[in-house]
Order: C-alpha cells, then structure tokens, then sequence
C-alpha cells in the first residue's frame, strides 16, 4: 500500500509537470512553483488532492490552470480530484525550478535572478541588471515594470534592441 | 453588532477598497496616455480586483450562509459598500488618477505590514501576498507624482489641482469606522492611529521631492466606510453591476 502510494505520488507529479501556465506556455506548472502539496488517498489509487497558489493575487490564469489539473488527471484515471488554493506562504520566484528558468530563456523571457532582489518601494532605484535573452548582453534598460502579463516587466536591450519581457522577481 | 458580523463589515470594507478602485484604473484600460502605461495601470487593476476577491471570498466564508464573492460584489447597492470616498473619485485626467492611486498605495502599503501581524490566518496571508504586489504600486505612482510635480508648468499645476481637489479625501483612510474601533480594541483589527506617522512622512517626502506644497485646508471629508457615498459610487456600480442586475446569477 505504502509503494503503491509512493508510486502514485510520482506519477501525479509527473502529469502536473505536463500542465502548462496558460500565459507562459513554455512553462509547466511545476516549473513554475505553484504546486504545493500533492496528497494521496491511503484508501484507494484514485483520490487525490492537490494544493496551488497564485503568483499574484489577481492572477486571471487561476481559474484554466485548476481545470486543466482536473482533466489531467480526469484522463489518468483519477476520480476524486480536490483542488485547494492557498495564500501563505506567499508565491516567489524563488520556486522556480531552474529547467524552468532555462526554459524561459530559450523561450525569449528573460528568467527572474537566482537571488531574490525584492521590490522595495525606493524610488528611481537603479535597476537590476537584466541579461538579454537573445544575445546575452547585460546593456539593457526597463522600459516599464509593468508588462504583458502581472508576472512580467518590458526591457529592451541597447546592443541588439530586442525588446523582451523580464519575469520579475517576486 | 456581534464579532462576526463586526469582522464581515471590515472584511467588506477592505474588499470594497480594492475592488471600487480596481474598476476605476480599468477603465483606463484602452485609453492610456502612452501603451506602457495603459498597461501599468491595468495591471494595478488586476492586482487590486485580486485582493479584492480574497477579501470577498473571505467573507463569504465567515458569512456562511452559502453567499459567494459575487453577492457582496454584484448584488449590493451603493448603502452597503463600505469603501472610502477616495477610491470611487472620478478619474479625471491622469494627474487626478495618479494622485488618488498615490494616496491609497501608500495607505495599503503600511496597512498591510500590519495586517500581517493580526491574529488571523487569512488577513495575515492576504496581506503578506499584496504587500508585495502594493510595494510596485507605491513605487510606480510616487514616480508619477514626482514627475508630473518637478515636470512642466502644465503637468505641475494639473497635478497640484489634482491634489487640492483629493486632500479632503485623505483623513478617512486613517480615520477608523465603529467596526474597526471595537475589533481594534479585541486586537482583530489593524490600530489605523499606527499608521499615521509613516503615512505622512511618506506624502510628505514624495510631494516635497515633487515640488509640491501640502494643501493648508484641514477640512476632510468622511462617510464612505458608514456606507455614505459621493453620487460617483452609483453611477460606478450601475456599470460594473448591469450584467448581474440583468440577468441574475449568470455565469460565463
């Protein structure tokens, strides 16, 4: 019972890496750090309960990313599928998996730093220092630090002008 | 009223704050003065319409009489929201949008440091997720007034007017309603007197830094948190409301 749990785990891990963020769709959900518990059933093999948390608090993705959980795991075989949504500990960019921050790049969005540089209200700060996900120059500027989705500040970079978005720390 | 009912209020209020102000920066939506920051603003919007819903949902929980978020958002009228009067103000240009945003941000944001610290798991955990959304607000539009302060002779006089016309909203964001007296004393609620200094020493460093004198009147304007409301409430509400109030517990 006990193996047959662990198994179970590893596969539901397994399907929720292969449910993408509807907004960022070269990154699973896993990579991104919102899944934070997976429970299963000590009864039977088709009960599950998984936990996540939004990245922002009015994260419009919210709602697409708990149904797609529910049909990849409805189409495995799961039956019993609870989806609770929890607030504390507060998402951070921390938890993003590093083949997720690779992912990112590949993709065109430059990846959040590996240490955490938390928003301050300061004003005018200098900006972090952003590499440029096409040809890897640190000669870049912001543009706004609001971008095209909540997660995101625009860029542009001065030595090949390619503008991209930063996936902010958070 | 008994602690339940006092804690539903404040959670209303708090919920109402966000929400009535999300819908205005959204509808700037389409309509920004430059693209990024149409986007900057709606995306404040999106931030507070989501503290918004954690607060109604929230509520809905404590009410537990099978209300959802959408009841305390949709199906009340303008007597039952408990919103300062700041955040229903007109728009106006974008130095009034800028000044109001300024005001609230900088209230949310030393109000949920201290929400973080009350002895409730789900204020707490909201407020430790806002804050850092809010930290990015506070920044942004304090830039803005800075800006448009220590810009032109036509940006600093729209933003000066802009400021005149606001002040007298400001004493109500610290200014506690019954609700939040008695749950301040049971220690459920944020102390707003403990605010008061970070407050204006933050309005007071970014408006010097904008060139900008404080306002001299000290006349303020309250009512808003008792459900007493400027007519702009009800003109925002009959927008935001139509499609609820036409076809009653629809969903999409």
């Amino acid at each position: 019972m006990k193996l047959n749990n662990h198994i179970n785990h590893q596969k539901i891990w397994g399907l929720l890496d292969q449910v993408n963020d509807p907004e960022v769709p070269v990154l699973s959900i896993v990579d991104l750090g919102i899944v934070r518990d997976v429970q299963c059933s000590e009864l039977n093999n088709t009960s599950v309960t998984i936990t996540v948390t939004p990245t922002y608090s009015g994260c419009p993705a919210m709602d697409m990313i708990r149904m797609q959980i529910r049909m990849m795991l409805l189409e495995n075989g799961f039956r019993e599928i609870t989806i609770e949504t929890v607030l504390f500990p507060a998402w951070t960019t921390d938890w993003m998996s590093v083949t997720g921050k690779q992912k990112l790049k590949t993709y065109g969005i430059a990846p959040p730093h590996a240490l955490q540089q938390v928003c301050h209200t300061d004003l005018f700060q200098q900006e972090e220092a952003i590499e440029c996900p096409l040809c890897s120059s640190y000669n870049t500027r912001m543009i706004s630090q609001f971008g095209s989705t909540a997660c995101k500040s625009l860029y542009q970079c001065n030595n090949c002008s390619e503008p991209f978005d930063y996936f902010k720390c958070h | 009223m008994d602690t339940k009912q006092l804690l539903i209020e404040y959670t209303l209020h708090l919920a109402d704050n966000a929400l009535i102000l999300g819908h205005r920066n959204s509808e700037w939506t389409g309509h920004g003065p430059v693209l990024e920051q149409d986007i900057a603003i709606s995306n404040i919007a999106l931030d507070l319409i989501g503290q918004a819903r954690n607060f109604y949902q929230y509520a809905a929980v404590l009410s537990g009489d099978g209300k959802t978020e959408d009841d305390f958002a949709y199906h009340r009228d303008s007597t039952d929201f408990r919103n300062c009067l700041l955040v229903e103000q007109p728009n106006g240009d974008w130095a009034q949008t800028i000044i109001k945003q300024f005001f609230f941000s900088s209230y949310q944001y030393f109000f949920f440091s201290r929400l973080q610290q009350i002895n409730d798991q789900t204020f707490a955990a909201i407020a430790a997720k806002s804050i850092k959304e809010v930290a990015y607000h506070v920044r942004w539009c304090s830039e803005w007034v800075i800006r448009l302060g220590d810009g032109t002779e036509e940006s600093h006089n729209r933003i000066k007017t802009a400021l005149e016309n606001n002040w007298k909203f400001t004493g109500e964001l610290l200014c506690p309603a019954s609700y939040e007296k008695e749950l301040s004393q049971l220690g459920m609620s944020v102390d707003l007197f403990d605010l008061q200094a970070a407050f204006e020493k933050k309005i007071e460093e970014v408006l010097s830094e904008a060139t900008l004198p404080i306002p001299v009147g000290k006349n303020m304007i309250y009512g808003g948190k008792n459900g007493e409301h400027s007519e702009h409430l009800g003109s925002l509400l009959t927008e935001m409301q139509f499609l609820q109030r036409a076809n009653p517990g629809c969903e999409w």
